[in-house]
This record gives C-alpha cells, structure tokens and sequence, in this order.
C-alpha cells in the first residue's frame, strides 16, 4: 500500500452510474497526442471511403445541410474521467451511410494531423454514433476536436476521434493509434476495456 | 490539398525531460539523454528535446521539426508498453563510472 | 507499507514535508526530507505523488530548487488554478505531512560542476526554480536573466540577493519586469527582447552554455533569440512546462 498525503482528495467526485474505475468531473480536460490542427471551414471536407475505394465526400455548407440530431449523452474517458450529460449536435453516422454500398464489418476513423482509430461498423450504427460539430449550443472548438469530430459514447472516448476527416470502410480490422500501443482493441468502458491486456 | 494551421501559441506539450521519470522507473536508466533519429525528416536530437504531449491516454513524443511521433509510452496495468517504431535509431551514452 | 528504494533502482520513495515557506501569494518552497536521498544535479527535477485514502493517485514534476545535498532536497510550486497537485502542495501541506518522490530525474536539463563553461540561466515566471538550484550552486561563472511579471510575483528575490552577495562576483542576476516594475526601477516594464539578452549574454568566445527554462512560448522566443544574437544553437537547453494542470 502506498502513503497516504493528509487532505489531498483530488478533483474527482465519485458517483453511481459510473463505469467501473471512473470518476465524474463536470470539467471538459482536453486531452490530445499532438497539436490541434486549424482547419478552415472553406477548405474542410469529410469524406466516406468503402472497401471498393468509392468516395463521398461533403463540403462543410452540405455536411451542415445534412438532417442533425441533438443527442445528450455521457462520455467516458479511459485516463479516468467521465462527464455526466453533454449536449452536441451532429449527424449520425446511419445517416452518412444511407446511400453507401458495402459489406464492410470495420470502420476506421481518420483525423486530420494523422490521428486513427478503429470501430466496428456495427458499433456505429442504430443511433450509436454521430459527427458532432455542435458542443453545449456552440460551434465545436478546435481543443475539442472541431470543426466536426466523431462521437461514440458507448466506447472510451478516444474512439471519438477529434478533427475527423475521413471514415474508411474495411473488410478487416486496422488498429488506430492508440489500439496498436497498448490499448484494447474494443474500448468498451462498462468492461473496463482499457488495456491490450484487460 | 487542406493546410493545417498551428498556432505558435497553442502547446499543449512539455519537453522530453518529462519522460525522464516513467521511462527511468522501468528501463533503470535515463532514456533522456538517447539520441534518436526521427524516421520522418532524419533529424537527430536527444530525447529530452523532443515534444511530449502528455495529457493524452499515453505520453506521445514528437519531432519538434516534422512533428512525427518518434516515441509513445503506455502505462498498462501489470506492463509499460514503449512504442519507437518513429525512430530509426536510439543511442545512448555509454554509461560511466 | 511503503518499501525502502533498492539503490540505484528508480522507485516512488516516502517523503515528509519538513518545513514550507511562502515565495509569493501563489507559490511556495517545499522542504522535504528523503530517507537516502543522496543529492542531485542542478537542473534536475524529481516527479511527486499524491495518494487519497481511497487510493486515488496524482502526480506531477516539479524541479527541485535547492542546492544538492543528502538527505533533504527543496521544490519549489507555483500554484496552477485548476489544478490538481500544485494547490494542494501551495494551500494544502503541511510540515509533518507526508507524500512520495521519484528521482532525481533528467540528465540532460543539467549543470555539472565539472562543466566549467560560463553559464547563461534565462528563467521565465516559475521556470526560475530549476535555475536558483544552478546559481545556489554555482562554482562557474553564472549569469541569471530572470524574467517576472512583478515584484510580487518574483520568486527567490532574498535567495537570489543572498546567492549574488556571496559568489564574490560569480553570480550575476539581472531582472525583468513585464507587467509591473518596483518603484523606482531604472526601465518601464518590458517583455523580454533581443537588447535586453545581448546585454547579460557571454560573448561568443565565451563558450557560454545557456539554459532557458519557463512557459512553451517564452522559451521558444528566448531560444530563438539567443540563436539571433549569435548563440550556439547546440549550446542551448531548454525545460518548458506546457499549460499543464498542475
């Protein structure tokens, strides 16, 4: 066991509802593997990719067009903080496929600034997933990932990666950055899905 | 093709020297003072100089001139995985009496 | 049970908070006694822990600001507000309390006493504290160009009169006021700049090594501006503490 330091009790608030080894801030900390890319709106672009190499791809002014939801949800970050009822605006990724062929079963998420990460499609379809590009009402800061950024509560949140660029439709699995330096391939925060090795 | 601004001012990011600790704990030694070889643009500088962008699920080091990772270190549970496939060569000094 | 440190093995050590002093309204010095502590590098910093009863940990890198020595080292902390670690160790700890610490760490933000190099100390703010450990030890010629917002922001200022009276001109420390200068201060408060550094800067013959240690950005302009004035780029090291929360 380790020392114990008199009156230090950290940030953090413990809390029901919580995922096992979380803790509840109402902060938002930022958390990044590198700068934050500024990217002009006039110039940003998402794009889908299917496993065929077939591309769609939307302009800011037609991505903003695109039938929104506003979803309210809890997010959990694997370095331990969860944050309770944030409120964004984006479209769901069922939305995004609408209208793509593919029998792809893996998905990975490109940022801008070189940042990866990989999901099973399944896993972000029905309602559990969306590029966000609205945060508590506001345009989504660059911190935060904006100008849009993939969300998917369900899973730690590094798999909602920040300035997203691209999804790329696969038939096999591609670990992304962090899943092919030690974290856990899935991600999931109510298995405690944190480590390669959980 | 997109250009990526980054604002000189936004450096969420400390120098190398903070690797010194969790590196030393496990390796015994300090990594700080390895030279490594950025396998983006080839430049050589000692770990210390590198960037650290520590508020991250693990520390990612990046070449301050490319900006490539050139190192990641993940605390695991039982295990500290230590990632250097962004660096072509890792020299230390010899250790001396 | 804390484990007693294998020597020479890298490992959380206990600590006990011996003494603290006040260096200005947000930042204060913290004395810490280490069981086999056997000293350090000017330069040098050490990684503190913090533990909660429930076992909830933090920890963060402060440098150590003292002279080396067994047995007891200094660290000094400014206060980050949001932070986590620092307002505790600012507004929280007490003598008696105990914490634990990793290190000495980092071999190469460093001043030996076998370099026998003039030195060049640039301390922006709180990055004064690995630089007061240089100075505290000096045996070289050192100049320090230290960088504040305001007398009451300074830190060390008895220490740093102490160190310059007794270096037997050793020690020099030239001050910078940016936001708000003493009464009576020869220049306006100013930012940092080119004229400024040339005038504490070695000559080039000197062979001077410099150490920039403060915030990213002022460590980026000071590090560029010592290669415009004609330093030796491979003769500069830098420590910056990002806007990390302390």
């Amino acid at each position: 066991m380790a020392v114990i330091t008199r009156g230090f009790g950290g940030r953090r608030r413990d809390d029901a509802d919580l995922p096992p080894g979380q803790y509840r801030t109402d902060d938002f900390p930022v958390l990044s593997a590198g700068p934050t890319p500024r990217i002009d709106l006039d110039e940003w672009e998402f794009a889908v990719v299917t496993e065929t190499g077939e591309r769609s791809t939307w302009s800011w002014a037609e991505f903003t067009a695109l039938p929104a939801d506003e979803p309210t949800v809890d997010i959990h970050c694997v370095t331990r903080w969860s944050k309770f009822g944030t409120s964004w605006r984006g479209v769901s990724v069922d939305t995004l496929l609408a209208d793509v062929d593919t029998a792809a079963e893996y998905v990975v998420a490109h940022s801008y600034g070189g940042y990866t990460t990989n999901i099973p499609l399944e896993g972000l379809l029905d309602g559990q997933a969306w590029v966000a590009y609205e945060f508590d009402g506001e345009p989504l800061a660059p911190v935060h990932g904006g100008p849009a950024r993939l969300l998917v509560p369900h899973l730690y949140f590094w798999k909602s990666a920040k300035w997203l660029r691209a999804l790329e439709l696969r038939l096999d699995d591609e670990p992304g950055f962090w899943e092919t330096a030690g974290y856990h391939n899935d991600g999931d925060p109510w298995r405690e899905q944190r480590y390669l090795e959980d | 093709m997109l250009t990526v601004h980054v604002e000189a001012d936004d450096a969420p990011w400390v120098d190398g020297n903070a690797l010194a600790g969790p590196l030393g704990e496990i390796m015994g030694t300090d990594l700080t003072v390895a030279e490594l070889t950025c396998a983006g643009c080839r430049t050589t500088r000692p770990l210390a100089a590198m960037r650290v962008f520590d508020r991250a699920p693990g520390l990612v080091a990046r070449c301050p001139g490319c900006e490539d990772v050139v190192m990641r270190v993940v605390r695991m549970t039982g295990r500290v995985l230590v990632d250097v496939r962004g660096s072509l060569i890792v020299s230390l000094p010899v250790p001396t009496a | 049970m804390a484990r007693a440190a294998v020597p020479g093995r890298l490992t959380w050590q206990p600590a006990i908070v011996a003494a603290t002093r006040a260096e200005t309204a947000t930042a204060r010095t913290l004395v810490l006694d280490v069981d086999g502590w056997t000293g350090h590098v000017p330069g040098q910093h050490v990684d503190v822990r913090l533990t909660a009863p429930d076992g909830y940990m933090a920890h963060r890198s402060y440098s150590i600001s003292s002279a080396p020595g067994p047995g007891r080292l200094e660290v000094t902390v400014q206060a980050v507000t949001d932070g986590e670690v620092s307002p505790y160790l600012v507004d929280v700890a007490e003598p008696g309390d105990q914490l634990e610490i990793r290190g000495p760490l980092g071999g190469w933000f460093v001043r030996r006493l076998a370099d026998r190099r003039p030195a060049l100390l640039i301390g922006g703010g709180s990055g004064v504290a690995p630089l007061m450990s240089m100075v505290r030890a000096a045996t070289n010629p050192t100049r320090l160009l230290y960088s504040t917002r305001s007398p009451s922001d300074a830190l060390f200022s008895a220490d740093l009169a102490t160190a310059e009276a007794a270096g037997g001109g050793r020690v020099a420390v030239t001050k910078v006021y940016t936001r708000v200068a003493p009464p009576g201060w020869p220049a306006p408060p100013r930012r940092l700049d080119a004229d400024a550094l040339a005038q504490v800067a070695w000559p080039r013959e000197a062979d001077a090594v410099a150490f920039v240690c403060g915030p990213t950005g002022f460590v980026e302009t000071m590090a560029d501006l010592l290669v415009d004035i004609g330093h030796d780029p491979t003769n500069i090291r830098t420590e910056r503490f990002g806007p990390t929360g302390g």
